[in-house]
């Protein structure tokens, strides 16, 4: 096969032409892999060839080694570690050769497909050798293939983990890396492509951090690098100090001057994308310190893995008064742009992390700032003054705010109404809501809303819920805080009295032709959800007249015919706000036993138009209305039977949405609703849901977070069937201990920890219900051969010391009920385990009320099982 | 390897709506499935075999032996490290149905009857005037505040001021307390102002107050409302102390005339050493007269007072025809059972023939069936409420008694007479 002419077909511009080549190629690959990759390979490596041609070749063979869906990815790595391993060290050997090609697309393009194999086999201890032949001569290379192998290691570095390498070889990269960042370097591409390199390989250097000399030696390079005539070099330069302030934060008091004096220079003179990058390293150290300082909040012996060196609060001087000026350097119309990121934006956000990490500190610092520009003639002074007030919100004390908070309130009204400009007005409405957010509701001491001032505001918003969408929508956001201060309220609502014509407004607004500009008709559904939530008895009346009109819209969605995909996505869109806002009805009416009984009267026609919803599209099914559907079962409960029939389909659509996991662990969800809402009911249906919950459990393509919900989705069917369970009792058993022996022993990171624990959770939320639903009836001796499994699973995360207190109270409770159920049969194996001793009395003792409650079921439960 | 985008969420709150809608949901599926749980591990029968027995009124009297397995139970839950009592009241809020209705029943202190003077009232009692209203008990934990009523129905589900009553802005129980604390306090509820008067407390901030004395329970109460009482500002219902006077003649006469906020329904005396004992107690009692309140003799449904007075009694397996109290004051029996009514609550009627008495002990009733009792009874009457009635209707004991009482009890009486509370642990 003549693989150059069916690489350019492929790129042909005639579209038969191409799906010709497309076809062939992927004929050649199924039939020939070996042969494929490896014709690919010479390709690339061909300097005959035309360029075009070679990046194809290249980037089909990157494709061929990894995709984006794991299942696919891992499909991909087996077939190419069982390839012959002849063709391989062939096709590698073409790859390190185009490397030195003067051609530059195609060194490029072979570093990244290196990379790829490294990513593959460095895992599997192999291709040894080749950081060392990367490495062996790059200091004779001309500078093309230096800046090639340069760009290897930094792609490399981005595909393998650190473990991987041994701290040798990492010194030699590091070693090559720096070297090729250095002033001595004189070609900018190769320094640029070795600074970039670092920014990949500063996860690997942890060893070389500690070491005084080496990190003094890589920190002075990249602060020079900054430094540099090539704007790019310094962009990338600025990159690797925000990621060093982020991985190496420990580190840095020694720099922390110098790299603010070069920051400074930065934000002040250099190009946007440097000066942007330069603001950034500021918000990551905040992002540090807030974490930080939270972590000591919440452990009382100030004991943390990380001290804070306070950097923020030592620079706050110099730094405050930095990020001020980039406040003035707005752009115009930079609101109604969604994807506008500058200097100013930056800034803000900056001061906003600045003042979250400080508190109190920052307010005499901004004050002056606000008072000298928030009335001068210039727009850019009125509204820096503006965003500089509205950034310093959060953090500060309620009592250092409180009277500056109140001296500005009439003053932002009235600019809300007043001013001329579109941009100050926007941060103007910003800003209230920001007040409204932090310093209003029943945590605040002083109401800065009286009933004084409470009318003038509703007026003032409702007002500028006309001006153009992206104030309209800050209005909205501000409204959605009003509410959501009001939420405890007693029963009397400071709202009541606008709610009418606050609801009447919102609608209004969703209906404005350019709602669909700056997210407005988004925020004003999400605004009328938070005033629903926060209402009161007064205005139940009022939340269930809505029932009717937030119908009638869902209704009108459902008109439309033969839409384009466009039409057909914005109609989804709709349709999601609108059962959005159902669902929060439905759970506020629903609460109530009386407003329940009211709002029954609709239960029908809105499922009714949930199943037109899920009509609407052919293979998967809505979020938002699956949502709503859960809190509908939950409202109706046994009668939630009758939609069964029609529904059922959806749901088993909903659980075989793998794409979507977001809409598969919703579905799952909702399946417990049900469950809970029919209890012996939902035995008609449970044949169809157990297989397809099982058949997701053992699916490599399903993300990882549905699963624990799926093992809690057990136990919810269990205790709503019964002995009916005893079907699935096999299936679920061993799908349950296969999940428990994997969790019982975790290696790995906090995130791996968390999961194992959600897992555990969702496990032991099966086992609760299992146990529970079998009671008192006389299958109970079937799980009679499971108890020493459980048991020494118990014991065996008790053993781990790594359960959180979730965790912790539901595994206390499996003991408890494994003991209640199983009574003397399980008698004596509970006396073995150590669950019923150490862990029971650790639980007993435990200052979590939940754990104790528990620990108490369980004793009461053992002491019974083991005195029959 | 592009320049990496730094850009940062700009004038947005962190929180989408959506996300917000989807955590809520979770969050109640949580809530359900624990409560599923809950109900299915069968808390009730739990409970009630926690409950330590309810005490005998008569210091002397000996516990049973077959209840020996109870005690000995609910004394190794205190072992455990906590009472176990305040632990269960927090359970059974998550009850439901019948279930709920006798547990809660159980729950509250109940008054008797005052049929006559207690000895020492000035020193050893104290008097409030009884707000008219429901009485309920009002549990707070986890971030909501539930009341119900005597029958276990759920008055009100609301956020209050009380530790942990309400939730607070980052979704955590509010109140000075950790998220594990809790309140349970005994109310009632009085419609004209939606004010919770307290009369009792039972637990404070996780702290049990069920072994604690009148006085320091009082004492406690009131300092304790006064802190959240600044706080309630935002809350629907408002929590207030009922004054409480020392039942000297003054503290007597104040708490009979004096002028409060809410409607009186009588007079509640509490002794001052005793304990918060669930069910009935003689240290504890209700009177009342005209003027003090509106529901003096008792009325039928219709609202009219009975040409004769009414009594509820439950019937037991033998046929006796029982009161409330613990144990059981026998009024009569049913010789021969053509009604097959055994456990109900009966209702007759005291006629001409009245109660007779023989040694202070009841000796005959003269009683006729009227019928069932309404279904929304838990309890039959008790024996010092048949006798109020009876008195009222005869002899009333009138509050000039009470005030004689109150001078006459010695004042410095140096007598250190054992007091006869200590049965009350």
């Amino acid at each position: 096969m003549e693989v150059t002419q069916v690489l350019l077909n492929a790129q042909s511009i005639d579209g038969s032409v191409r799906k010709n080549a497309e076809e062939n190629l992927k004929q050649f690959q199924e039939q020939n892999l070996p042969g494929f990759l490896l014709s690919l390979s010479g390709e690339l490596a061909n300097e005959e060839k035309p360029v075009e041609t070679r990046k194809l070749a290249g980037l089909i063979l990157k494709n061929a080694l990894d995709a984006k869906e794991q299942h696919r990815k891992y499909e991909l790595v087996q077939r190419w570690l069982s390839l012959d391993a002849n063709a391989k060290s062939q096709i590698k050997a073409c790859l390190l050769k185009t490397l030195s090609s003067p051609v530059s697309d195609a060194g490029s393009t072979a570093s990244q497909v290196i990379a790829k194999v490294a990513g593959i086999e460095l895992p599997q201890k192999q291709w040894p050798e080749l950081i060392g032949s990367l490495l062996s001569n790059v200091h004779q290379l001309p500078a093309h293939a230096k800046q090639a192998t340069l760009e290897t290691l930094g792609y490399l570095c981005e595909e393998v983990s650190p473990d991987v390498i041994d701290q040798d070889q990492v010194n030699k990269i590091l070693t090559a890396v720096v070297q090729g960042m250095s002033g001595s370097e004189g070609n900018a591409d190769v320094r640029l492509a070795a600074t970039r390199a670092l920014y990949n390989a500063l996860g690997f250097a942890q060893a070389n951090f500690s070491n005084d000399m080496e990190r003094d030696y890589i920190m002075r390079v990249v602060c020079e690098a900054t430094l540099t005539p090539d704007v790019r070099i310094r962009q990338a330069a600025f990159e690797c100090l925000v990621s060093i302030s982020s991985t190496y934060y420990e580190k840095l008091a020694p720099y922390i001057q110098d790299i603010f004096n070069i920051t400074a220079k930065a934000v002040k003179e250099d190009e946007e994308p440097v000066a942007l990058q330069a603001i950034e390293f500021w918000s990551s150290i905040c992002d540090e310190e807030i974490d930080i300082l939270e972590e000591y909040a919440g452990d009382l012996t100030g004991d943390s893995e990380v001290p804070c060196f306070y950097f923020i609060k030592q620079a706050l001087p110099a730094l405050v008064p930095m990020l001020l000026e980039t406040l003035l350097k707005q752009e115009e119309d930079q609101d109604q742009d969604e994807v506008a990121w500058n200097i100013a934006m930056a800034g803000g956000t900056c001061l906003g992390l600045v003042a979250r990490t400080v508190g109190d500190d920052i307010v005499p610092l901004v004050v002056p700032f606000i008072e000298e520009n928030i009335a001068k003639p210039d727009w850019r002074q009125r509204e820096a003054a503006t965003y500089a007030f509205g950034s310093i919100l959060e953090g500060p004390s309620p009592e250092k705010l409180i009277n500056l908070v109140n001296v500005a309130l009439s003053f932002m009204l009235s600019a809300l109404t007043k001013d001329p400009n579109s941009h100050v007005k926007d941060t103007t409405a910003w800003t209230l809501g920001r007040i409204f957010e932090f310093l209003h509701g029943s945590a605040v001491e002083a109401p800065i809303i009286t009933p004084a001032n409470c009318q003038q505001i509703v007026t003032v918003l409702l007002q500028s819920m006309k001006d153009t969408p992206n104030v309209a929508e800050k209005a909205c956001g501000a409204l959605y805080f009003l509410a959501q201060g009001y939420e405890d309220v007693g029963p009397s609502s400071p709202i009541t009295p606008f709610f009418q014509e606050i609801v009447q407004s919102l609608l209004t607004v969703t209906h404005r032709e350019d709602a669909g500009e700056s997210r407005l008709r988004t925020a004003a559904y999400e605004t009328l959800n938070e005033v629903v939530r926060c209402s009161t008895d007064e205005t139940a009346t009022l939340v269930l007249q809505l029932v009717p009109v937030i119908m009638l819209e869902l209704h009108n969605t459902l008109e439309g015919q033969k839409m384009s995909s466009d039409e057909r996505e914005k109609q989804s869109e709709l349709q999601g706000l609108l059962c959005g806002c159902l669902q929060v009805i439905i759970q506020k009416l629903g609460s109530s036993e009386s407003t329940k009984y009211v709002f029954m009267q609709y239960a029908d026609q809105i499922m009714g138009l949930f199943l037109r919803v899920f009509a609407c599209r052919s293979a998967t099914v809505h979020e938002e209305a699956m949502l709503a559907i859960g809190a509908l079962a939950y409202a109706t409960g046994p009668d939630f039977a009758k939609y069964m029939p029609e529904f059922y389909r959806y749901l088993e659509m909903g659980l075989q949405n793998f794409e979507e996991y977001q809409v598969c662990a919703v579905t799952v969800g909702v399946v417990g609703d049900i469950a809970r809402a029919l209890e012996e009911k939902i035995v008609p249906y449970c044949d169809g849901i157990m297989t397809q919950l099982l058949k997701n459990l053992s699916s490599n393509q399903l993300h990882r977070s549905v699963k624990p919900p799926i093992f809690s989705c057990f136990g919810d069917i269990a205790l709503a069937v019964g002995e009916y369970f005893e079907k699935y009792l096999m299936w679920a058993m061993s799908a349950l201990q296969s999940a428990a022996e994997l969790s019982t022993h975790t290696v790995g990171d906090d995130e791996l920890v968390e999961y194992t624990n959600t897992l555990r959770n969702g496990i032991l939320e099966a086992y609760s219900g299992i146990f529970q639903g079998f009671k008192n009836s006389p299958k109970t001796q079937l799980l009679v051969p499971y108890a020493p499994h459980i048991l020494q699973f118990l014991d065996g995360i008790y053993i781990e010391k790594d359960m959180d207190d979730v965790v912790m109270k539901t595994a206390i409770g499996v003991l408890g009920d494994l003991a209640d159920t199983l009574g003397s049969h399980a008698g004596s194996l509970i006396q073995q385990s150590l669950s019923s001793k150490d862990f029971l009395n650790e639980c007993l003792s435990s200052e979590d009320l939940m754990i104790k409650e528990s620990a108490e079921w369980a004793k009461l439960a053992i002491s019974r099982a083991i005195s029959v | 390897m592009a320049p990496h985008n730094v850009r940062r969420p700009f004038k947005r709150a962190a929180i989408s709506d959506q996300q917000k809608r989807r955590e809520l949901s979770l969050l109640r599926q949580a809530q359900n499935r624990r409560d599923a749980q809950q109900q299915a591990r069968c808390l009730a029968s739990c409970i009630l075999s926690l409950q330590s027995p309810v005490p005998e009124s008569e210091p002397e009297a000996e516990q049973p032996d077959i209840e020996l397995e109870t005690a000995t139970e609910a004394e190794q839950e205190c072992v455990a490290g906590a009472s176990s009592k305040d632990l269960d009241a927090r359970r059974a809020s998550k009850l439901r149905g019948p279930e709920v209705r006798k547990w809660f029943a159980k729950q509250l202190m109940l008054p008797e009857w005052m049929i006559d003077v207690p000895d020492r009232l000035s020193q050893d009692w104290y008097v409030l005037a009884r707000p008219s209203g429901k009485r309920c008990l009002v549990v707070s934990s986890n971030g909501t505040t539930v009341s119900r009523q005597r029958n276990g129905s759920i008055l009100h589900n609301f956020p209050s001021a009380l530790p942990a009553g309400a939730k607070t802005r980052d979704g955590s129980a509010s109140g000075s307390g950790s998220a594990q604390s809790y309140c349970i306090l005994d109310c009632i509820f009085h419609e004209l102002d939606q004010t919770y008067y307290v009369i009792d407390v039972v637990c404070w901030n996780g702290y049990s107050l069920y072994d604690c004395t009148a006085e320091f329970r009082f004492y406690w109460l009131n300092s304790k409302l006064e802190e959240i009482n600044g706080a309630s500002y935002y809350h629907k219902y408002r929590f207030s102390a009922v004054p409480v006077y020392n039942c000297d003649q003054n503290g007597l006469y104040t708490a009979y005339a004096g002028v409060v906020p809410y409607v009186k329904d009588g007079l509640l005396f509490y002794n001052k050493h005793a304990h918060y004992e669930t069910g009935n107690t003689p240290l504890v009692l209700v009177w009342k007269d005209d003027n003090c309140s509106q529901y003096v003799i008792d009325t039928n449904s219709k609202g009219e007072i009975p040409s004769q007075q009414q009594v509820v009694l439950e019937l037991q397996d033998n046929g006796n025809l029982v009161t409330s109290d613990d144990p059981p004051v026998v009024f009569g029996m049913i010789q021969q059972s053509g009604l097959d009514h055994s456990g109900n609550l009966l209702r007759f009627a005291i006629s001409d023939g009245g109660l007779s008495f023989s040694d202070g002990k009841l000796d005959q009733a003269d009683l006729n069936y009227l019928g069932k009792s309404n279904r929304a009874r838990a309890f039959a009457d008790s024996y010092s409420k048949v006798l109020f009635q009876y008195r009222v209707r005869h002899s009333p004991l009138k509050i000039d008694d009470l005030l004689l009482a109150s001078i006459n009890s010695p004042d410095d009486d140096q007598e250190n007479k054992p007091c006869d509370m200590e049965m009350a642990g």
